[in-house]
């Protein structure tokens, strides 16, 4: 489908990458959803992947109890929800992410709240 | 010799027509379609205008007539609440909120309704439709005045309310009232009714009015239960006229009913999406509490609409798209947002709080599913933190979704320890979305939604700073800057209500006694 219109309709897409200093990476936590939303970050495609767990998760997610729990090489992530597994090494970029993708990491054995998911 | 005239003096029938259709020509300078533009490229087919039910039989002398001795009443008891103090009477300033969203999100809605109205009552052939959409443009209008009338006696009192208007086209969470309407007015004269007066007006608006009405009344607050009645009459005039359209629309053409069941599926989920933030008030946000948010889309839209798509049926109307999905959400979407606006409470020009144990033993007891499973234990850890010191407040921008522009936190159907996400690609780039139905409406129109102006993506843009600032700057504070440029009181419209100037003020002019924690500092972290 696409939109009815009168007269040609083509206008830019306002998100695309050349729009913004850096791409956008969206990162959730899964089952601790006392953190509303996923968040979106602009992060330089150079950043090692590694940097995400020693220098970006601890400011946004370091309040919750479990977050210090956490054994890093037990974590699974997803990149749009499939199974996907970084080098931490490796850079963003080389890891294969692009603008506005989104990637969501799971703690084995942490369940949030009193086992809330929050 | 004189010769009598015999005045003759038309009956209520004739004047009528004349006074409406009467005062239609078909143009001959000029051809109709030129003149009309935009009736039949969505592709409705009309075969006679002439069958267009008249929603409500009114005149403009009649309107008025009429209109002007409701408001005399309105503005005698607003004129009254004023001179007895009435703010000092509502149950408790956590109640005020409720207003602040009212006047931050609804009251701009009533302005643009106003617009859309009087934009379709000019492109409309039929001369019916024509003047039934502009009654309602002027009704819309009058919503506008009076609401800011009656809100801006608590204005002079309270905080978050002094700039709603600047507000609504900069404020993140009110891209989501506003991209909605947006969306509205930029279809086609069709489809804007089938959105607004029929999706919106005759499915949800009940679930908007009764909320704030009630609520308002019991929680002491006349001026705006004034209001409330006052607009009533006109809501029921809009009601019938968003059911006539659809009434008309399909008995004109077969061929009409795919377009209208796809508008209806849209402008369904859109609407119960916008409805979420009512959601949250209803819950939340009065003291004195009426029902349950899940009560009320139990009464109001399972029964009532579902009585609604019964009798459609007959036209070959089903129930909108994502129905069961959103009766699913009934036990969960006031708890995800009153989550996410407390996360966010330094950046929204309202206060949020932990509701009291009293209230949190309601919310159990209203969600014996969901309630002390999934929301209670964060709510509790939110206590803690705050009476040790460390209010939570998220500092890092939320992932929005690119349809409804709220924050991702719907949780998957059947499974609400999940985040739902959903994708697509489009033109190279990827979007993203809190459901089927909200990416469902992308898919259908991805030329319209690529434009989607996402306010976290147009702070990293560099959209949302005052001119002159520089991002680049060592230790810039993008929030600050943020709130800067929404011109919002930092202090005073925002952070917990725990701590603000409303509570001490509130309790000061009250004479009560400070409660016990309320010295806790709620400010930033």
């Amino acid at each position: 489908m696409s939109t009815v219109t009168l007269k040609p309709y083509d206008f830019p897409a306002k998100d695309v990458r050349e729009n913004f200093p850096a791409p956008l990476l969206y990162i959730g936590w899964d089952d601790h959803l006392m953190f509303a939303s996923p968040y979106c970050l602009p992060l330089p495609p150079d950043t090692p992947f590694g940097a995400l767990e020693s220098a970006v998760l601890p400011g946004i997610y370091g309040e919750h109890p479990d977050f210090g729990k956490i054994d890093w090489s037990a974590v699974q992530w997803l990149k749009s929800g499939q199974p996907w597994k970084p080098d931490p090494a490796r850079s963003l970029a080389d890891n294969g992410l692009r603008h506005k993708d989104v990637i969501r990491f799971r703690t084995p054995g942490l369940t949030g709240l009193k086992g809330s998911h929050s | 010799m004189d010769t009598r005239v015999t005045k003759k003096k038309l009956g209520l029938k004739e004047r009528y027509a004349a006074m409406t259709r009467g005062l239609a020509w078909d143009t001959t300078y000029q051809p109709m379609d030129k003149v009309f533009p935009f009736d039949r490229y969505e592709g409705i087919k009309i075969h006679d205008w002439e069958k267009w039910e008249d929603p409500f039989r009114l005149t403009m002398d009649a309107y008025w007539k009429y209109q002007g001795e409701k408001e005399r009443k309105l503005y005698a008891v607003i004129e009254a609440f004023a001179q007895n103090n009435g703010q000092l009477g509502v149950a408790d300033a956590r109640y005020i909120n409720a207003l602040k969203i009212f006047i931050q999100a609804v009251t701009p809605l009533e302005y643009m309704a106003h617009r859309g109205f009087a934009h379709v009552g000019r492109h409309f052939t039929g001369a019916g439709a024509r003047v039934a959409a502009q009654m309602q443009s002027v009704d819309e209008l009058r919503h506008f005045q009076t609401e800011t009338h009656a809100i801006s006696h608590y204005n002079k009192y309270f905080n978050g309310m002094h700039n709603a208007s600047h507000w609504y086209d900069r404020v993140w969470y009110l891209a989501v009232p506003k991209s909605f309407f947006e969306d509205a007015m930029s279809g086609g004269p069709f489809e804007f009714l089938t959105a607004v007066s029929f999706s919106f007006e005759y499915v949800l608006t009940n679930l908007l009015f009764v909320p704030f009405m009630s609520g308002a009344a019991h929680n002491g607050d006349m001026s705006t239960v004034t209001f409330g009645f006052s607009a009533q009459s006109d809501e029921s005039r809009h009601m019938t006229l968003g059911i006539e359209c659809i009434k008309f629309m399909l008995e004109q053409d077969p061929a009409n009913v795919p377009i209208v069941q796809r508008w209806i599926d849209k402008w369904f989920w859109r609407g119960y999406r916008l409805l979420t933030i009512v959601a949250m008030m209803q819950d939340y946000m009065l003291p004195k509490r009426v029902m349950s948010w899940k009560e009320a889309w139990e009464m109001y839209a399972e029964e009532n609409g579902g009585a609604l798509f019964k009798d459609l049926a007959r036209y070959g109307i089903r129930l909108p798209k994502g129905w069961e999905i959103a009766c699913e959400g009934k036990d969960h979407i006031s708890h995800q947002a009153w989550n996410a606006f407390y996360n966010f409470a330094a950046a929204a020009p309202f206060h949020t709080w932990v509701p009291t144990d009293e209230e949190l033993n309601w919310l159990s007891e209203k969600y014996p599913d969901s309630f002390d499973q999934y929301y209670r234990p964060r709510l509790e850890f939110y206590r803690e933190r705050q009476q040790a010191g460390h209010r939570y407040y998220s500092k890092t921008l939320p992932m929005l979704c690119t349809t409804c522009q709220i924050p991702m936190f719907f949780t998957e159907p059947g499974d609400p320890t999940k985040i739902c996400y959903r994708e697509t690609t489009h033109g190279g780039d990827k979007y993203h979305f809190c459901s089927d139905g909200c990416k469902h409406i992308f898919e259908q129109e991805p030329e319209k939604y690529v434009q989607s102006w996402l306010p976290v993506h147009q702070i990293y843009q560099g959209h949302c700073f005052k001119p002159g600032v520089d991002p680049t700057q060592p230790g810039f504070d993008p929030l600050a800057a943020v709130l800067d440029w929404y011109d919002l009181n930092v202090g005073r419209d925002n952070f917990d209500f725990e701590g603000s100037e409303d509570q001490r003020n509130f309790a000061t002019w009250r004479g009560d006694a400070p409660q016990a924690g309320s010295a806790k500092k709620g400010g930033a972290a």
